[in-house]
């Protein structure tokens, strides 16, 4: 079923992250990804003035409520001092400024006279400096836009950002980050809230995503983009939705995401209807493990032998809700669960509309209602651990109970592989910047001057003139584009003479199965590409055996295109050989049906040449010695 | 507010009656930018306004073309609920003597102006575990960034910590900027004689803007070693490596600033660290030091300084002018020579020329580990004949702050000579043991 977005009055917003190929932001070290163990680690605490935050940021106020530790896996050859927050940053690196304006100048936004840049509060981490550092390098205006087929998307916001350290894993006491990622540059574009239908979205995406790779100077493969996604609907509330990797992803979420919302009002009208009130919610935590001693449930019997403990909370008029669904297979209850998790620590909660069930029998419900002083109507949260993580999740369990009454809380969501999102922290508030004293504001001036001008063609011109120019046709021509491949590809057609649609499609389709068959492609050179051209070109490659050729580059099994030929290719004394003998072996039927019998012959031969040499020599050479052969006898 | 602006923009905007933190609104070829005027640092030029938009951000705005608007006056930095300081009968009075560097101010979040802490609460809003060591409370002094500092000021402190001991603290801690922490810490050693309570400096090489301070751990460290620290000396209390669990305790006297920037600039030379601070406990690493007494503090102050003292670090081919137009200028010289203590020797006869002039020549080396020795070369033994004072193996900047002090007490050279030979806060004749050295830390640390 397909909501109506107009009435619903659906807005969604893009921030698209792209990181830069250039070297860190503020360092010389390379933007490399490092696979192997961090050579050591360095374990850090974070800080933050509470009573400072606590009026204005309510993110980094929730990160600082959990003390943690924090350990950073750094490289002492491709990460150094200014990663470890051991030393300054710095100036900022001028040639990812560059790149920015270049894309500012594309979408047509203004770059700004200087580029500031700011500290941004982060405290979970994921900087080792408990800020991230972001320059807003242009603003948008009515000149900035996309034209998609269901209209035009404005530009707001361009920034130039350092990537966040590569989180390897976490737990509510520590969490572990790796420094090879820290400090890439990486671009922010934010739309205007204009899009206001889920495949809308995903066209934007790809549109700006394309535009970016146009400059040829942002990083490939990945990670290497994700899309933030803005969504609210009328009388619904902003989301932010985090890590999108896929651009076909995009609708599916949005329209759970709309799904999500009109449920969790529609939940607010059935609350208000049943005469819940706020401070009803506000029930006490009730230790009911004795209700629980002699349980059957493995769950409960394996925690209550750890000597952690069972306290539950009344859920005030909330039967029937915490089971109800509001995203495929997701539960109101999923989203108390997320609370839980998040500020509780707890692996997760139980809650009445689900038991009995997990081995919890009837009685001890029953008892548990008792115990809670349930009345018809009402449900339950049970948590199971130890007094002070329980008491975190109820109180957080209970305060998300209560927006249930005023609708849809704003929320960062992280987005999950089937489409839903969870919740993964509270909206940040804008008060958490301020000035990065230690890295010198730069005029734009000279880049801009550089720059202008000198602009990459966009997209759907060099996708028009590949067509134009090639014979290709608008959607290989569109794959070759978002393959990254259209240099090497213009370059070779012009240079040699070759079937461009057939290189287009070696370069697109071919490596593409090659790679889904789990060959090697990255280790194809653009030399090996060359060499394929030339050899085509000459026709001491056959159209048939490029495959074979590239897949055997790939793999190693050989170091050039040559010695493939060397080891594949026929003489024309050897095709004739061939040929010669497949004639005799036909000769009846040659007698029989003369030039009728070219396309057996034509067959025989193949069935032994094929892929050793060009095709349309082997059907040239076939005739000429069949008709021969037919003359002669 | 005032204006932090020059120039162009300052004219323009004072036509205006525009001043700091003020809304704005500009307009620049047909699109608006509104914000608060945000202060602009000296060393920019005087073109560009700059303003922090709603979204956070602040941009540069060239003024050519621009049109200001003043929307509304700023409002004054908002003041905020900060917890409640409570004096706890169970803890010790440690006063905090503030003279400056970034350990003491605080980010406005809403403005992005620095401003500097006026009370201890704002502190402990961000070190709030000060609370469970000490009653701490702020004793402004300066607010100069350390390499401003001069001698004078090192016997404002001196004076200043007299006072408090006396007034009943159980030690001291001052708030120091990191560049010239391990002068003043010496200068503190010298002028501050039969101590028997701690004097702990402290800083920050991470500013306490940030979330990832060091001022935090440094903080607590220091704050344990001045409540209940056996050192009664003057120590310098830094991390002691990149993390950020633990802080040593540096005898002021051999303490030097080894790296710019790093949290563990700080490191101890020619002896190890007096002892190892971490959230729990007080380890001691090293025993040679002066212990706390129980009761009143009889600290006695001593600051009879001469100033007029320089420390010159030779090169190859330094020539005989310079040497000369310092001593004209001086009263002591330390020489941080090479090596064992070596000077080249064309400055031999113009050394024993000031030396025979009254003015005592000290030589320490520029290798900062080891201890300086003038019998082994041909060079070292002509030092000698010409009269320089050895330093053994203190560090240069120890030297010249002791050669300040000793020339505040004898005029005679001989009598400045026996001053600089004897050891008076730790800074002479340690165990050169061979765990002292950077390379072998491992050693010390069984790794
Ligand atoms: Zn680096």
């Amino acid at each position: 079923m397909e909501y109506d977005y107009d009435k619903l009055g659906l807005k969604v917003g893009l921030e698209i992250h792209q990181r830069l190929d250039s070297h860190k932001l503020f360092c010389n070290c390379p933007s490399n990804l490092r696979e192997d163990e961090p050579h050591t680690w360095i374990k850090r605490r974070l800080g933050i003035s509470y009573s400072e935050l606590g009026a204005l940021d309510p993110a980094a106020r929730f990160e600082s409520l959990r003390k943690r530790d924090f350990l950073y896996g750094i490289y002492y050859d491709t990460t150094c001092e200014v990663e470890a927050d051991e030393s300054p940053p710095h100036p900022l690196n001028e040639d990812a400024l560059r790149i920015t304006i270049m894309i500012a100048l594309m979408l047509k936004m203004r770059p700004v006279d200087e580029v500031h840049v700011m500290r941004k509060i982060v405290v979970d981490g994921s900087n080792t400096t408990g800020f991230q550092r972001t320059a807003l390098v242009a603003v948008g205006d009515d000149n900035s836009y996309i034209e998609t087929k269901w209209g035009p998307v404005r530009m707001a916001t361009l920034c130039l950002e350092e990537e966040s350290a590569y989180i390897v894993d976490s737990t509510p006491e520590m969490a572990r980050y790796r420094l090879d990622r820290l400090g890439i540059p990486l671009v922010e574009l934010a739309t205007q809230p204009d899009i206001w239908h889920p495949d809308q979205a995903r066209e934007a995406a790809l549109m700006l995503g394309r535009i970016l790779r146009a400059t040829g100077r942002v990083q490939r493969g990945i990670g290497t983009i994700r899309q933030d996604i803005n969504v609210s609907i009328e009388g619904g509330a902003r989301q932010e939705i985090k890590g999108v990797q896929e651009l076909d992803l995009i609708p599916e979420i949005i329209r759970r995401e709309v799904q999500r919302q009109l449920s969790l009002l529609e939940i607010r009208e059935e609350l208000l209807s049943r005469g819940v009130v706020e401070k009803e919610i506000d029930s006490p935590i009730v230790d009911v493990t004795r209700l629980f001693e002699s349980s059957s449930s493995k769950v409960v019997k394996r925690s209550l032998y750890r000597g952690a403990k069972v306290f539950g909370i009344r859920a005030k008029g909330f039967k029937g809700i915490l089971g109800r669904e509001i995203q495929p297979g997701r539960r109101f209850g999923t989203e108390l669960a997320d609370y839980a998790r998040v500020f509780g620590g707890v692996k997760g909660i139980l809650h009445g509309d689900e038991l009995p069930g997990y081995g919890i029998s009837e009685e001890e419900v029953t008892s548990v209602r008792k115990a809670l002083s349930c009345e018809e109507g009402d449900s339950f949260i049970l948590v199971i651990g130890d007094v002070v993580s329980a008491e975190l999740t109820l109180n957080s369990v209970k305060e998300r109970m209560k927006y249930a009454l005023i609708g849809v809380p704003n929320e960062t969501r992280k987005a999950l592989p089937d489409g839903n999102t969870s919740f993964m922290r509270p909206m940040p508030g804008s008060a958490r910047m301020y000035p990065e004293t230690d890295v010198l504001p730069v005029n734009t001036r000279e880049i801009l001057r550089e720059v202008s001008g000198k602009l990459p063609a966009m997209p759907k011109d060099i996708v028009s003139s590949l067509v134009s120019k090639f014979g290709l046709t608008e959607e290989l021509a569109w794959e070759l584009f978002d393959s990254g491949r259209v240099e090497i590809f213009r370059r070779l057609a012009e240079k040699y003479k070759i079937p461009s649609r057939f290189f287009a499609s070696v370069l697109v389709s071919l490596l593409k199965s090659l790679k889904r068959e789990g060959i090697p492609v990255e280790n194809i050179t653009s030399n090996n590409f060359e060499e394929v051209a030339r050899y085509l070109s000459e026709g001491k490659l056959a159209k048939e055996a490029v495959p074979e050729a590239l897949a055997g580059i790939a793999t190693g099994k050989y170091s050039s295109i040559e010695e493939f030929i060397e080891g594949h290719s026929l003489s024309l004394d050897q095709l004739d050989k061939i040929i010669d003998e497949a004639l005799s072996k036909l000769s009846d039927k040659i007698a029989d049906r003369g030039m009728g019998a070219y396309g057996m012959v034509m067959g025989e031969v193949m069935k032994i040449v094929r892929g050793k040499i060009d095709g349309s020599i082997v059907s040239k050479r076939v005739k000429e010695r069949l008709e021969e052969f037919i003359q002669r006898s | 507010m005032p204006l932090h602006y020059y120039g162009k923009v300052k004219k323009l905007l004072e036509s205006l009656g525009i001043e700091d933190y003020d809304r704005v609104r500009i307009e620049k070829d047909g699109r608006y930018y509104e914000g608060i005027l945000m202060p602009r640092p000296e060393i920019l030029d005087d073109e560009h306004i700059i303003v922090k938009l709603d979204n956070g951000y602040n941009i540069g705005i060239h003024i050519d073309g621009a049109k200001v608007h003043l929307v509304r006056k700023g409002e004054s930095i908002k003041h905020r609920e900060l917890p409640e300081l409570r004096f706890r009968s169970d803890l010790p009075y440690v006063p905090l003597i503030v003279t400056g560097g970034t350990i003491t101010s605080r980010v406005d979040y809403s403005t992005g102006a620095v401003v500097s802490h006026e009370k201890p609460e704002e502190l402990l809003d961000i070190v709030p575990e000060l609370a469970d060591i000490a009653n701490i409370d702020y004793v402004p002094l300066l607010a100069e960034f350390s390499e401003n500092l001069t001698p004078d000021h090192w016997a404002m402190m001196a004076r200043t910590i007299q006072r408090e001991l006396e007034k009943g603290a159980e030690g001291v801690l001052i708030a120091h900027g990191t560049d010239t922490m391990h002068f003043t810490a010496a200068a503190l050693a010298f002028m501050l004689r039969d101590l028997d309570k701690p004097v702990v400096l402290a800083g920050s090489q991470r500013s306490i803007d940030r979330p990832s301070t060091d001022a935090v751990l440094n903080l607590i460290a220091a704050a344990k070693i001045a409540a209940v620290g056996p050192i009664a000396e003057s120590v310098i209390v830094m991390h002691g490596s990149p993390h950020d669990d633990y802080a040593y305790a540096i005898r002021g006297v051999r303490a030097r600033k080894l790296h710019t920037s790093r949290r563990d600039a700080f490191q101890s030379v020619n002896e190890p660290p007096l002892a190892k601070i971490t959230r729990d406990k007080i380890e001691i690493l090293n025993n040679r030091f002066r212990r706390r007494r129980e009761g009143r503090s009889e600290a006695k102050l001593d600051d009879a300084f001469d100033s007029r003292v320089s420390l010159l670090y030779t090169w190859p081919g330094i020539t005989e002018e310079i040497l000369e137009s310092i001593a004209e200028k001086s009263n002591g010289i330390v020489i941080a020579g090479t090596g064992l203590g070596h000077t080249p020797r064309w400055l031999i006869p113009v050394i024993k020329r000031i030396i025979e002039e009254g003015k005592p020549v000290v030589i320490t080396s520029q290798c900062l580990f080891g201890r300086v020795d003038l019998k082994v070369y041909e060079t070292g033994r002509r030092l000698l004949m010409a009269g320089v004072i050895p330093g053994e193996d203190m560090l240069p900047e120890v030297a010249l702050v002791k050669l300040m002090y000793a020339l505040g007490h004898a005029k005679d050279l001989s009598d400045v000579r026996k001053i600089m030979r004897t050891n008076i806060a730790g800074e002479l004749g340690s165990h050169l043991g061979l765990d002292v050295f950077p390379p072998c830390w491992g050693v010390r640390h069984g790794v």
